[in-house]
């Protein structure tokens, strides 16, 4: 802890980090997101609209704490998703080895051979537009990476001598990886994670600028900066405030993350 | 030995040491502020003489010795004095430093595996320094690589210059980092634990190469180890560290015969039937002495071993004992001098 | 070598398979039938009965997909279903589009990343080394569509200084086509360099660190022949390994970039061919870009077992 707080930076992301969950969770106090004032649209920031206005005269301040919840939701859950299928599957792999570790490692080597976006985009052409769905295709496109992580880091602690004493006392495999493998574990799928989610993030993000994601007329980042795009002479901040927010949300996760790095890593030369 | 290799030999003026370390201190930069590594040692070595400096890991006989040809990262604060035939090498500037090393000064490191670029031929690695400092083309770099392969006894040179380091056998590749250690010549050959990453077997072919390239190049070698049966091979004087500081010094045998710290006695402790000679102890390992090597903080004040030390009193724990002879040529720092009875 | 060379290969070619298996499956697993895309306009149901007989559709799933193996094998993808194009010819016609921009965008990223990396560990802590940090964590989180709307605004709109989308082909009129390529090389780019540059310098900080730079000086090699021989060969291997894996990412950030500055490439194309549901060209895309992203890190791999002579000489696979 002593580590982590040490660093700046690290600091300065968990604190920007509390703030858009923050926003997320008070997204209410912000305003209606969909109320529309036609006589204002595309209002540069003023008082009553800190943030100006869109097209249809909805308040931007308000759209953008509405999409933090969704931004929040599809990193989070789509990571939570990738590593509650991923980390068993890895330790099944890791563990038990022979045919099991054979047919995950190639069905991970087949997810590997599409490239994040592509499968990404296939999987929610395949489900529809929708947020669950995003949270699926995002959390599929993730699902390599952990199943890597923890078979690799399984295979190194199997070879341990606490591991080895356990197996050869007769332990019960669930005991095994539940008390000696999986805690051990744990450090380098965290780290993992704080890189899943801010990848999760701008991929809701593209998901939904590309409209196979969130739906309008429900706020989302990604969905506000499509329909920026039709006026960025008229109301280029419109296009400028979301790209922000996406790109502080997923700087403040790799900023932890690095930070997570060096205090549960401290060999990492990073 | 067959070969003819002509390497040119530099003796400094009788009675007059090659290479003499004055009151040598290293200290580390670190997060957590200064760490003392090495605090006030000297030594003096002859020309085509070996001196082992022995201790456990951690009591800064690396240091010492990475110290004198400058290989310290730059966090390390360096102070006393190094001088080759005169010449102070800690007033010398980098690229002067860089003339030394290699050629003058040569390292024969630990792991011979890592020690070796994996992606050069060991040829290309011996060549370079070759062509470093003898201003050799190419083709007679390599000429003199594959004797120098010769040199250290590896079989078939010819093929075997070619080839990468993880082609090679953990012997042959320490033997590789011998010939390049010698390959300019050098006055001073120091060897960071040469053979402590091999086999026994193969350990015993390493230091018999070590032993005749002393005395048919004249180079004189520090010897960094914590194994006193290479030392017994090898080494004709012995400077025992502890906790970055010299606790005694000594000839070999002498050393061997009548241990006077309570340290160096506890390192012979293990080893049977003593009385009858350094061939006895050949072979054998440092004992393990109970205790932890304390933390290098602070300069230490008083006697570092003491807390761990059979013969501690008030004195040892309140004024740190000078070096000084308790035995004919054999100084020791410590109060209570003597061989355990 | 031969044997890994064989195993490699051999490995690839499953994973392809496999691969051209959940592509056939996925596009009919798109929402839609594939017959009323086919008909059009046509909606009497004899028509469209006529339609699934003509194109196989009623043939069992397994034979549809042998037919469709057979005939993507022979360079056959079918036909576009919204303009009736040969969907091969769409490929050839579309792939140099977008082997052009990653081609630029590779350039970029490695121009910047690679020396920046290095830097970055020689002086570590220093100046040079937080801005490329800080650039490197800047271009991790920026997306890289917003980063290209952003320079649409500033460069095209409000500075006028290059076209903001569009396409001229290369060969037709190379300024035009460098001026239209920039900004999405740029966008592209700097997202790789990023990582590149994130590696780079782990990599470097992990060979300088290493005991046979040690060695090198201890040989009296200046700092330059340190770095320049013994420590940059051995980290540009390992950065070489994880630039076939920074393939996807470029392509996954071509997809949006094209669609962003409205070049005509194959990320555009599969992303229109969603959109109009033009199953063939989604499975033709889908499966030319799966195939080279797996030849191209098979290509990579081969590059590092000849960089690294331990994996050249025994053969043996990491």
């Amino acid at each position: 802890m002593r580590r982590f707080l040490r660093r700046r930076l690290s600091v300065f992301g968990l604190a920007v980090l509390v703030l858009i969950v923050a926003l997320a969770l008070f997204a209410p106090v912000f305003g209606d997101p969909g109320a529309n004032d036609f006589a204002a649209v595309l209002q540069p920031p003023s008082a009553q609209h800190p943030l100006g206005t869109d097209d249809l005269g909805r308040d931007t301040l308000a759209r953008i704490a509405h999409g933090a919840r969704v931004s929040m939701q599809a990193g989070v859950l789509a990571t939570l998703l990738a590593m509650a299928v991923g980390v068993p599957l890895g330790l099944i792999a890791g563990y038990y080895r022979g045919w099991a570790d054979l047919v995950i490692s190639r069905t991970t080597d087949l997810l590997l051979a599409f490239p994040f976006l592509i499968l990404a985009v296939g999987l929610a052409a395949i489900l529809g537009p929708s947020l669950r769905n995003v949270v699926i295709a995002l959390g599929i496109s993730a699902l390599p990476s952990f199943i890597r992580v923890t078979r690799g880091e399984v295979l190194g602690l199997r070879e341990q001598d606490y591991v080895a004493g356990a197996i050869a006392d007769g332990a019960r495999d669930v005991r095994i990886l539940r008390r000696y493998i999986l805690p051990n574990a744990i450090s380098p799928l965290l780290v993992q994670a704080t890189v899943t989610i801010p990848e999760a993030i701008i991929g809701e993000s593209v998901l939904s600028f590309l409209g196979l994601g969130v739906q309008p007329p429900t706020p989302s980042w990604g969905t506000m900066l499509s329909a920026a795009q039709s006026f960025l002479s008229q109301a280029p901040l419109l296009a400028v405030f979301p790209g922000v927010a996406i790109a502080l949300a997923a700087l403040s996760f790799n900023l932890v993350g690095d930070g997570l790095r060096d205090t549960l890593d401290p060999k990492a030369t990073r | 030995m067959t070969s003819s290799l002509d390497l040119p030999v530099q003796v400094g003026p009788a009675n007059d040491p090659l290479l003499s370390v004055d009151d040598l201190r290293v200290r580390f930069a670190s997060e957590d502020g200064p760490v003392y590594a090495v605090n006030g040692v000297s030594f003096e070595l002859g020309a085509s003489e070996v001196l082992a400096i022995v201790g456990e890991s951690g009591c800064g006989k690396s240091v010492t010795a990475m110290a004198i040809p400058g290989l310290l990262p730059p966090t390390a604060t360096v102070e006393g004095s190094i001088r080759l035939a005169g010449v102070d090498l800690l007033s010398l500037s980098p690229k002067e430093l860089r003339e030394v090393r290699g050629k003058d000064i040569s390292f024969v490191f630990q792991e011979p595996m890592t020690s070796l670029n994996p992606a050069f031929t060991v040829g290309r690695q011996i060549r370079e320094v070759l062509q470093r400092h003898e201003g050799l083309s190419k083709r007679a770099a390599q000429q003199r690589a594959v004797e120098l392969l010769e040199l250290v006894r590896i079989p078939a040179p010819q093929r075997r210059v070619d080839e990468y380091p993880h082609q090679l056998s953990g012997g042959m590749r320490q033997r590789v980092m011998i010939a390049m250690g010698v390959a300019c010549g050098p006055k001073v050959l120091i060897a960071d634990e040469p053979t402590t990453a091999l086999d026994v077997t193969i350990q015993a072919g390493v230091l018999d190469i070590m032993r005749d390239l002393r005395t048919e190049l004249s180079t004189a070698i520090i010897l960094i180890t914590h194994d006193l049966g290479v030392v017994a091979d090898l080494a004709d004087r012995v400077v025992v560290m502890y906790a970055g500081m010299p606790v005694e010094e000594a000839e070999i045998h002498e050393l061997f015969a009548h241990p006077q710290h309570p340290y160096t006695n506890g390192l012979l402790r293990a080893i049977p039937h003593r009385e009858k000679g350094v061939e006895e102890v050949a072979r054998s390992r440092l004992a393990e002495i109970p205790g932890l090597v304390p933390s290098l903080r602070s300069e230490p004040d008083l006697c570092p071993f003491a807390p761990r030390c059979p013969r501690s009193t008030e004195i040892c724990v309140s004024l740190r004992p000078p070096l000084e002879p308790t035995r004919p040529h054999h100084p020791t720092a410590c109060y209570h001098p003597g061989e355990d009875s | 070598m031969g044997s890994y060379l064989v195993r490699r290969v051999g490995t690839s070619a499953l994973v392809l398979l496999l691969a051209s298996i959940v592509v056939f499956v996925g596009v009919r697993a798109l929402p839609g039938d594939a017959a009323l895309a086919l008909a059009g306009e046509e909606r009497d149901p004899a028509a469209l009965a006529e339609i699934r007989e003509k194109y196989g559709l009623n043939d069992p799933i397994v034979v549809q997909y042998l037919r469709y193996l057979g005939n993507s094998l022979q360079g056959d993808l079918g036909f576009s279903t919204r303009t009736g194009l040969d969907v091969s010819q769409i490929i050839v016609d579309r792939l140099p589009v977008t082997l052009e921009l990653a081609l630029l965008s590779l350039l970029v990223g490695l121009l910047i990343g690679i020396p920046a990396g290095i830097v970055a560990a020689l002086r570590r802590g220093s100046w040079p080394d937080n801005v490329s940090n800080g650039f490197g964590l800047l271009g991790l989180s920026i997306p890289n569509f917003w980063l290209g709307l952003v320079l649409i605004l500033v460069v095209s709109v409000q500075l006028r200084l290059l076209p903001a989308s569009g396409y001229v082909p290369l060969l037709e009129n190379p300024v035009q086509n460098l001026q239209r390529m920039v900004l999405p090389a740029i966008v592209l780019g700097t997202g790789l360099s990023a990582v590149l540059m994130r590696q780079m310098r782990s990599a470097m900080l992990e060979t300088m660190s290493a005991d046979y730079v040690r060695t090198a000086r201890s040989k009296g090699l200046s700092e330059r022949q340190v770095v320049l021989v013994h420590a940059l060969r051995n980290s540009l291997i390992t950065v070489v390994t994880v630039l076939g894996l920074q393939l996807g990412a470029l392509i996954s950030g071509a997809v949006i970039t094209e669609q962003i500055f409205v070049i005509p490439g194959f990320g555009k194309l599969i992303v229109d061919g969603v959109f109009t549901r033009d199953y063939p060209v989604i499975q033709g895309v889908a499966l030319v870009t799966v195939f080279g992203y797996v030849l191209v890190n098979l290509l990579v791999d081969l590059t590092y077992s000849f960089l690294n002579p331990r994996i050249r000489v025994s053969g043996a696979a990491s």
